[in-house]
């Protein structure tokens, strides 16, 4: 009954959105103010009843309803609560709904808080999320219901994929989509710019706050699913190039470039076709993502649904949104006014070569993970791209933006002076300077991207400080008005300072997690030993495992520096019910200066194990790094300027200090 | 994979998406048993030569792996190959071209410059080097120009002076 109260609920959010796209683009067409005002009802009314979808789908993993099709392939009875929750997203079906209902809530914010939009603008906002939503609605109703019936329902379920159930793998989809839906508003705010043909300073103000809300949401689910990879999948690696990471990454970049051109026209009113191009385009390569991702043209963990009948579906909403705006695009940009010329030496001049550089780096994404597949479509041929491509064009195309991202925020508008920018700087690139001259003398004829790779994250940290001390006057001026400084500081200040300085920690952990890392392979009988970077590891057991939805066996080893214990850690060997489907735990122990990495394989026939123990230098850095970078953004989202542009709230008089 | 599903179900589905996902948890999981132990070469600087060279070969039946990371029993077939060639005195190169010949350039996870990558390889730097020839091109040369020049200060004096 709940699961067919789930999917009447879906489709009447259909009819709704059907609404949604219409009634507000009509009302804006004809000023007719009861008909766009409709458009924030509907909004409301779609996140209502997806939401009771999403619930009845909910309630039908946590009570392990056999009867709905959806449940009986992909979760178990015997599963903790959280992955019974996580199984909802961790299938095709499921995956598309909450897609879904991220999107109506955005749609519905964008709706209740976008108050003090224009009120054509705003309709034609909504009436574009509506299609949005219409067109994936209509795709989970004809075509991946998630509330079909068996007529007769089994025992037990088939169980989710083991590897999926994992804390951070439970909670990456959610941060994915948020990040990947979230840029549909500036698509639509993009889109109805381009209907309205107006775009100022206060469009670019409105806009930011959804981009920021996304690249956070991007950052942080990104860092989760490199954070599993690292210990779950049990290579100790943290990024492979593969096609879905990819997917991600490409509307990150695009995001980060549309962040930094938004600030061009909300500051100087310029750049504004630009800025339209890339909100459409970060929207695109979401939408690519999904495709990519969802259709089964990647066979990979993530891709559910390997139907072609669906893949089709989703190419064909590809297509509609994303050849329509760009069209869209192509008929209305020519008529918004372009901005004016820029001296190369200043911010906004600054912020174009950081455009510049993203793009193209995210074009060398873009084509070695999609070049593979159009080559073979076209000439049969079939070649592979691997992590040595994108090494060798997103590598050069990268190093040098980092080398600039210090430079930026201390760049004046309109033109800027090189000298008092050194000044500011000098301390930083000496102190980088030095740390890669130090690299340099201790690796003697080692890769040059070490002491390059270090330097520049050591540059960047240490830029992103030095900004922000001189900010607060820092060394130059009394405490107290550092703290007053500090205090009158806008909240986008600190964000800037964070993401760059985040961007920083995760470089130098790359570089020297890429380079350094020590691994032993070795087979070991109980009571033997393995040195690692000054470390030993004994391996002290082997028992057997009993978990909630597995068995397995474990492997205890203690680790030891000198003569004191530093820590026991477990590496385990479990094989999930049903189907015994195998995965491994790392034993993992993690400080300061990287991570001792150990995992327990098989048996030999001598009674040995084989045991792959690893040291992984500054590996922690890595997401701490992006979880800096994250806060950052969330804490610039914070800002008061952003939130009268979300609002007009702030503008009460009484509102309370924070 | 025994599965409590009744038979409707599966039918409704195909057998090939169920193929398809228990290949690719087989090829996906159970990690941790790449470079075995008794592969490896006592000769260090033999060994991270084959390790660097196995790194830069895929895996012909796995999802975008490298054979220094797979387990598949063709991954191992092919590392102790690389090995073997290595002790015979071969270079890497000598080695990886043995590779590509027995198995064609989809091996190669860094794809050579032909006439059909070319496009691969240099659309990333051309829109860096076109893209700022464009910025260049339109920059602003008078933005606030830092004095008058003599015609102007002239012209300035002038009417001052009027």
């Amino acid at each position: 009954m709940i699961a067919e109260l789930g999917h009447f609920a879906l489709i009447l959010a259909l009819a709704v959105a059907a609404w949604q796209t219409v009634a507000p683009l009509y009302g804006a067409a004809r000023a007719d103010r009861a008909l766009m005002a409709s458009g924030t009802m509907a909004a409301v009314l779609q996140l209502a009843f997806i939401s009771i979808a999403f619930a009845a789908l909910m309630n039908g993993y946590v009570t392990s309803d056999f009867s709905i099709l959806n449940v009986a392939e992909n979760s178990h009875s015997g599963k903790p609560l959280l992955y019974k929750i996580s199984g909802v997203w961790g299938n095709h079906e499921g995956s598309m709904l909450l897609w879904v209902f991220i999107l109506a809530l955005f749609g519905a914010s964008v709706a209740l808080f976008g108050q003090g939009l224009p009120q054509s603008l705003k309709a034609r906002i909504l009436s574009v999320q509506g299609s949005i939503g219409f067109a994936f609605l209509l795709f989970i109703v004809a075509a991946s219901n998630p509330f079909t019936r068996l007529s007769s329902p089994p025992v037990e379920g088939n169980g989710l994929n083991p590897i999926l159930q994992d804390p951070a793998l439970a909670f990456h989809p959610p941060f994915l989509y948020a990040g990947y839906v979230g840029l549909s508003i500036s698509f639509s705010f993009a889109v109805a710019a381009l209907l309205e043909g107006k775009v100022d300073a206060a469009w670019a103000r409105w806009v930011r706050p959804w981009t920021l809300l996304s690249w956070a949401c991007l950052t942080i689910g990104i860092g989760m699913g490199s954070w599993w990879a690292y210990y779950e999948l049990g290579w100790g690696g943290f990024w492979f190039w593969d096609p879905v990471e990819n997917a991600s990454f490409m509307p990150w970049m695009v995001a980060t470039a549309l962040l930094h051109s938004a600030i061009v026209v909300e500051k100087r009113g310029a750049l504004k076709i630009w800025t339209i191009l890339l909100s459409v385009l970060a929207f695109s390569l979401s939408l690519l993502g999904t495709f990519l991702v969802r259709s089964g043209v990647l066979t990979s963990v993530h891709a559910f649904a390997v139907d072609p009948a669906r893949g089709f579906f989703i190419l064909l909403i590809l297509a509609f949104f994303i050849g329509g705006s760009l069209t869209l695009f192509a008929l209305r940009a020519p008529a918004l006014k372009a901005g004016g010329l820029f001296a190369p030496l200043s911010r906004e001049g600054g912020l174009v070569l950081n455009n510049l550089l993203i793009c193209a780096a995210c074009a060398a994404v873009f084509i070695g993970t999609l070049y593979p597949l159009a080559l073979e479509t076209v000439t049969g041929e079939k070649i592979s791209v691997g992590p040595p491509y994108f090494n060798l064009t997103f590598g050069p195309i990268v190093l040098p933006l980092l080398l600039l991202v210090p430079f930026g925020p201390l760049l004046t508008w309109k033109r800027a002076d090189v000298l008092p920018v050194m000044q500011r700087l000098w301390g930083a690139a000496v102190l980088a300077l030095v740390a890669a001259l130090a690299v340099l003398a201790f690796t003697q004829r080692g890769p040059w991207l070490a002491p390059v790779g270090i330097g520049l994250g050591v540059w960047l940290l240490l830029g992103a400080l030095a900004e922000f001390s001189q900010r607060i006057g820092l060394g130059a001026l009394p405490l107290a008005n550092v703290w007053a400084r500090l205090k009158g500081l806008p909240r986008s200040a600190f964000g800037t300072t964070m993401a760059h300085g985040g961007l920083g920690l995760l470089i130098i952990g790359v570089i020297i997690l890429s380079l350094w890392r020590e691994e032993h392979i070795v087979s070991l009988k109980v009571g033997e030993k393995v040195e690692v970077a000054g470390y030993t590891v004994t391996f002290r057991a082997e028992e057997p495992l009993q978990g909630p939805n597995y068995v397995g066996r474990q492997g205890l080893f203690r680790i030891t520096k000198g003569d004191s214990d530093v820590a026991d850690v477990i590496s385990e060997k479990r094989l999930f019910a049903p189907g015994n489907i195998p995965t491994t735990e790392v034993g993992l122990l993690q400080t300061f200066w990287g991570d001792i990495y150990v995992v327990l394989g098989d048996a030999g026939n001598d009674g040995g194990h084989v045991v792959r123990a690893t040291f992984q230098p500054l590996a922690s850095w890595i997401w701490v790094g992006a979880t800096i970078m994250f806060l950052g953004g969330l804490i610039s989202l914070t800002d008061r300027r952003l939130r009268i542009g979300v609002a007009k709230r702030a503008a009460r008089p009484l509102q309370p200090a924070e | 994979m025994a599965s409590p599903l009744p038979n409707a179900a599966r039918r409704k589905r195909g057998l090939l998406p169920q193929v398809a996902m228990l290949l690719s948890l087989l090829l996906l999981s159970a990690p941790a048993r790449a470079v075995q132990p008794d592969e490896i070469l006592t000769d260090a600087t033999l060994e991270a030569r084959a390790r660097a060279i196995s790194a830069g070969l895929r895996c012909l039946v796995c999802q975008n792996q490298s054979i220094d990371d797979s387990e598949a029993p063709v991954a191992r077939d092919l590392r102790i190959l690389i090995r073997e060639q290595l002790l015979a005195q071969k270079s890497d190169v000598e080695v990886v071209d043995f590779v590509v010949a027995r198995y064609g350039d989809y091996v190669l996870l860094r794809p050579r410059f032909t006439s059909h990558t070319a496009v691969l390889w240099l659309t990333p730097f051309a829109i860096v080097i076109v893209g700022g020839v464009l910025l260049w091109r339109r920059r602003d040369r008078q933005s606030t120009p830092d004095r008058l020049s003599d015609q102007e200060q002239a012209k300035l004096d002038r009417l001052l002076n009027d």
